[in-house]
């Protein structure tokens, strides 16, 4: 296996933590290979909360996984890069060899999976998990877990005392997440990543959740990436928001001109199937259509079965990641100019035009 | 009774179904608990309903209960003004077939073995819906066109596992309407399936309300959906087993009458940055939910409530009265002071 450090074609920028180069994954399946992530590029700033939102089958959990290494055998990285900022150094992620790679899960880079549930040892004590992943990550010293964990654990608003002791089937599911936020920040890492984070919790567990990272985010400074079907927890705690639709990247954003222009149809799309709970309710409308077949995919542009722009050469080849009318903002689509028009670029007209319409 | 007049959807006269004072317990190894306690609601003809709560307050035994699922520890169950516990032979068949569940996980609902066609048919022949095969698909065609899954013939062939998400919880649908029912109950029926075609379903439920005048009652931990779903109807929001607000959906949701609904509302985080970030919070007393095995004396939201007053929320329980012209509120402070609970909790 290469050693750290090979394959990292560039060095990174001095606020870059993570950047994710042309990505490409497929699942081998007895139907034919997935194209489960196609050509994915984003990067990752020092501080910055990043959201990824798309659908069942968009790729976000199987690009997710894969940031850490943790994906099932049946895939495999077909092309791109995941280089990281380690001190001065450039690392490739897609070449690290099995220590390397022990090492940076966890003390570079932390998951907490989606469904809460399921991501303890049900037969060990939440004190014993804290000791597991300690020992597992070159923590050596008893009391240095114990210290550090009762620490985290107050850190989440939660009694060490009565926790530490506890096992995974006493704690409720937004004990349960805190606790694994706390594990997730043992051996201080620099990036956190979180699948569905919230997915699961009642209402006020979310709202206290929510409030939570962004207390922590604060407090430690880490940069943050999160999988989201929810677009509100993007609209809660993004700096910038990334869509994936059918494997790949369709726009990239800050997350106000994401929420309030939008230039590709199937962020827009989203964003109009989500009815509110305050203000005005709006026009809302689901998408037509269902998510393409990922062995399968339509010819040129994938979301061009479902879109209400779509012209004949949207058909004809997948359109490039295209700079918008913003700054650091681009979608690929042809058609956003389209979408641009229809949406407007004023904040204030778009609120406006909602309530008018409800 | 009360009569809520709300929109164009008016509940009047004799209601459909009804649940008179209805109490559910179950019994666990830690002891009994009543998962519903002393619920009353009555749902008129081609209503739309939706009741609303986080896990455990109940919302799930309370549809299961509506659907005659489960039988009443105490308490009754009125289907047209008679009581459904005590149907008997054709009476009791002719309710079960008039109100139909439609399940929250599509995946599961259907049985992976049987096509669309098997599934649609079997209720069909059972109540005599159809005599032979012609006439069933005659039938079943019929229902999916209905469902807005077309051309019919395409999906009578198909396996649960080829469809989507969405397409199965239409197939549900479907199969819930093949026997003329008057009253579907939704529980969560679409949690499951993705974003962008949520509305479409509900859509669908709506109109197959205003087409057929089907009664439905959509159960939803989720608000949006319910402010979406109800939005000409009424809103119930449950608290550990009991309603706690109940009344036009503008209004629950808009402006509500009781903390518990206000600090919902409060948390909810919303698909729009300015505004979910600016959010006002209502501050509870306390971030823990009681046990149903303790719960709390008198107002079981008391250890929780910004508004609680000592010798009072402690001590009674707090029952379901009107407060304005179309919503009840169980609130000792809210009734006694006759505004909502948001403007209590600006002067608190």
């Amino acid at each position: 296996m290469p050693r750290k450090g090979e394959g990292a074609t560039e060095q990174l920028e001095a606020d870059q933590v993570l950047s994710v180069r042309g990505l490409s994954i497929v699942y081998a399946t007895r139907r034919g290979p997935v194209q489960a992530v196609r050509d994915v590029s984003f990067d990752l700033r020092r501080g910055e909360t990043l959201a990824i939102i798309g659908e069942s089958g968009s790729g976000k959990t199987t690009m997710a996984v894969s940031l850490v290494r943790l994906s099932p055998r049946t895939a495999r990285i077909t092309k791109g890069h995941i280089l990281y900022r380690k001190g001065d150094e450039t690392i490739d992620v897609a070449s690290l060899g099995d220590s390397d790679l022990r090492e940076f899960r966890w003390s570079e880079c932390a998951m907490v999976f989606q469904a809460a549930l399921n991501s303890f040892n049900p037969v060990i004590s939440i004190w014993e998990q804290f000791l597991d992943t300690g020992r597992a990550h070159g923590m050596m010293r008893t009391d240095d877990v114990r210290t550090r964990s009762g620490e985290l654990l107050s850190l989440v608003n939660l009694d060490p005392g009565r926790v530490l002791g506890a096992y995974p089937h006493e704690l409720s599911g937004g004990m349960k997440q805190r606790v694994l936020i706390a594990l997730s920040l043992l051996l201080k890492p620099p990036i956190i990543i979180l699948d569905e984070p919230t997915t699961a919790l009642d209402i006020l567990t979310q709202r206290a959740i929510i409030d939570l990272l962004r207390r922590l985010r604060e407090q430690l400074g880490f940069s943050m990436i999160f999988i989201s079907h929810d677009l509100s927890l993007a609209a809660e705690l993004a700096d910038r928001v990334i869509t994936m639709y059918a494997g790949t990247v369709v726009e990239r954003a800050n997350v106000k001109d994401l929420f309030y222009r939008p230039r590709h149809p199937y962020s827009m799309g989203l964003l109009r199937a989500v009815p509110r709970v305050t203000g005005a309710l709006g026009s809302v409308a689901s998408i037509a259509g269902s998510p393409p077949d990922l062995i399968h995919l339509p010819e040129g542009c994938t979301y061009n079965p479902r879109c209400p722009f779509v012209i004949d050469e949207c058909k004809l080849r997948e359109p490039d990641l295209l700079a918008v009318d913003m700054p650091q903002h681009d979608a690929r689509c042809i058609r956003w100019k389209h979408v641009a028009e229809m949406i407007g670029t004023d904040e204030a007209a778009v609120a406006e035009k909602m309530a008018a319409k409800a | 009774m009360t009569v809520v007049v709300s929109g164009d959807v008016t509940v009047q006269g004799e209601p459909l179904i009804e649940l008179v004072g209805v109490t559910r317990e179950f019994k666990t190894p830690g002891g009994a608990i009543k998962a519903v306690e002393r619920v009353s609601l009555a749902l008129g003809q081609s209503e739309a309903m939706c009741l609303v709560g986080e896990s455990g307050c109940g919302k799930t035994t309370t549809g299961r209960l509506l659907a005659g699922l489960i039988r009443p520890t105490s308490g009754q169950l009125l289907f047209e003004g008679k009581d459904v516990w005590k149907a008997k032979g054709d009476e009791l068949a002719r309710f079960r077939r008039s109100v139909q569940l439609v399940h929250q996980d599509p995946y599961a609902s259907l049985n992976p073995i049987r096509t669309v066609y098997q599934t649609l048919s079997a209720p069909l022949f059972r109540h005599h819906k159809a005599r032979g095969r012609r006439a069933a698909v005659g039938v079943a065609s019929e229902l999916l066109q209905r469902v807005g899954l077309t051309p019919p013939a395409d999906f009578l062939v198909k396996y649960p596992h080829q469809l989507s998400g969405g397409q199965r919880q239409r197939v549900s649908i479907a199969r819930a309407l093949s026997v003329d029912p008057r009253v579907i109950v939704a529980d969560e029926a679409v949690s499951m399936v993705d974003v962008s075609i949520r509305i479409s379903l509900l859509n669908l439920l709506l109109a197959l309300r205003d087409e057929f005048r089907v009664t439905i009652v959509l159960i939803t931990h989720d608000l949006a959906v319910a402010r979406y779903f109800a939005r000409r109807g009424r809103i119930g929001v449950m608290y550990l087993g009991r309603v706690v607000e109940l009344g036009r959906s503008e209004l629950v949701v808009g402006d509500p009458a009781h903390p518990y609904s206000a600090a919902l509302v409060a948390a909810i985080p919303e698909a729009d940055p300015t505004l979910t970030r600016s959010k006002e919070r209502v501050e509870l007393r306390s971030a823990e939910v009681p046990s149903l095995l303790r719960l709390p004396t008198g107002c079981a939201f008391h250890p929780r409530c910004p508004l609680f007053e000592e010798g009072l929320c402690d001590v009674k329980v707090p029952a379901l009265l009107q407060i304005g012209e179309a919503r009840e509120v169980a609130c000792h402070v809210a009734v006694r002071e006759r505004v909502p609970a948001a403007e209590l909790l600006a002067a608190h």
